[in-house]
């Protein structure tokens, strides 16, 4: 059987506003994916924690609280402290070009999609770099 | 690759990739399973059934509470459903389990049934064998929300928990053969919604025109999770429960079922796939299949003509 893709997709931090998440949740699920939710108000521990114990190739942020620049660089800490820096980071939100541009090329997101990107490409990126 | 010195030594990242080796049929898998069945065989199993939103992953999450107070190390297992349509899953158990997220001596895995049937996914009974290598001293396995029949559950658990809620159906119900006829301890969760004295009398009177007991009448517990009530009660029924099956030889006898249906089943799929290797390669199916549609041959005819082919190998 071939190997089946699995992605976390978590909400870190205090906002509580998750239908973004679920429709991502949604949309990934249909493009055959294992996607597990953890609902909401996470903690960065408790997202590295899940992502390794649930052994997924992607977590996926969902940020709108503003936090992004605090919570991504955590969560890749985290994960390298775990050996665990295979696991791929990407996120979507509302989030100023400027910090997208800096999140990617520091190596704290592996990419960044904000509003108006599609179910088909963010579902393409993960299938192109998994 | 899986360091199994380090699994055993309880390295989670190691325990969650031997899962996914077994999830993905990796053709590892038998020999990575074959090096952790010797440090197999210590731990309790309990089952947690019931349909949809009855309460199942909040009554783990509650027990999961319990066993952590006994300083025990818990693995939970929650297998949700792989669509038909996509292969794809939403795996959401874990949500009511946050509590536990951080505690080294909880470790949850979500599962999704990947085309299996009957409740569980076809990978849950080798990952239990997985978490109880990893040292793990109570697993708990969230079957899918199930109707009436997916009951694969009662052959992997040790204790089979049935979750009710108060008002789903009346007394046709509980005299229906299926889930109802598995539970070790039936569970009425969200006690606090309705009529659970109909509810008690209607399983009770089931149990009664029930023979085949076997020493052990399942108990009804009532539960409601989000108050913590009756939790100490069905924690302590776990415990009692565990000890009859100590006494009774039970346990052995479920162990002896267990493990005969577990080789026969690997038999079985090895023969299928030498059977299907041998159909495809040699042309006789065809020819076979052409005779039966011309009327010049039955399917009954041309199965057991192949079935002699096939042993004379």
């Amino acid at each position: 059987m071939a190997r089946k893709i699995r992605v976390l997709v978590a909400k870190p931090g205090l906002d509580g506003h998750d239908r973004g998440a679920r429709v991502i949740a949604r949309g990934l699920r249909d493009a055959g994916m294992e996607v597990v939710y953890t609902g909401l108000h996470q903690t960065p521990e408790q997202v590295v924690e899940a992502a390794i114990q649930e052994d997924v190739d992607v977590v996926g942020l969902s940020i709108l609280s503003g936090a992004h620049m605090t919570l991504f660089p955590k969560i890749c800490e985290l994960l390298r402290e775990n050996d665990s820096e295979d696991i791929k980071v990407i996120g979507g939100g509302t989030m100023p070009e400027e910090d997208v541009k800096e999140l990617v090329e520091k190596g704290w997101a592996a990419q960044i999609f904000t509003p108006g990107a599609t179910l088909e490409q963010i579902a393409k990126w993960i299938y192109d770099n998994v | 690759m899986i360091d199994i010195d380090k699994l055993l030594a309880g390295d989670r990242r190691m325990a969650a990739r031997a899962i996914s080796m077994i999830e993905d049929e990796d053709e590892d898998r038998q020999k990575l399973l074959s090096e952790l069945f010797p440090h197999t065989g210590n731990v309790l199993t309990i089952g947690i059934t019931g349909s949809p939103g009855a309460g199942k992953s909040s009554l783990t999450d509650a027990l999961t509470r319990q066993a952590r107070q006994q300083d025990l190390k818990v693995g939970i297992i929650a297998v949700d459903p792989t669509s038909p349509i996509s292969g794809g899953a939403l795996l959401g158990d874990r949500i009511r389990m946050q509590e536990h997220a951080l505690d080294r001596g909880v470790f949850i895995r979500s599962m999704g049934t990947r085309g299996c049937l009957g409740g569980l996914a076809r990978a849950t009974k080798d990952a239990v064998k997985v978490l109880d290598a990893f040292g793990c001293n109570i697993i708990f396995i969230e079957t899918v929300g199930v109707g009436q029949s997916e009951l694969d559950i009662m052959h992997y658990a040790d204790t089979t928990l049935v979750v009710l809620t108060p008002g789903a159906g009346d007394h046709v119900q509980t005299i229906k053969a299926g889930i109802m006829e598995i539970a070790n301890i039936f569970v009425i969760n969200k006690a606090d919604l309705g009529n659970t004295g109909k509810m008690i009398t209607d399983i009770e009177q089931m149990l009664d025109m029930s023979s085949h007991h076997n020493g052990w009448r399942p108990p009804i517990i009532k539960t409601v999770t989000t108050e913590e009530k009756g939790l100490p009660e069905l924690w302590n029924m776990i415990l009692t429960h565990k000890e009859y099956n100590e006494t009774s030889g039970a346990q052995k006898e479920n162990e002896r079922k267990r493990v005969q249906q577990e080789v026969q089943e690997l038999l079985e799929e090895k023969i299928q796939n030498q059977l299907k290797l041998k159909l495809s390669s040699n042309g006789n199916m065809w020819k076979l299949v052409e005779s039966i549609v011309e009327r010049n041959m039955d399917p009954y005819a041309a199965a057991n003509k192949l079935l002699k082919e096939f042993l004379s190998i």
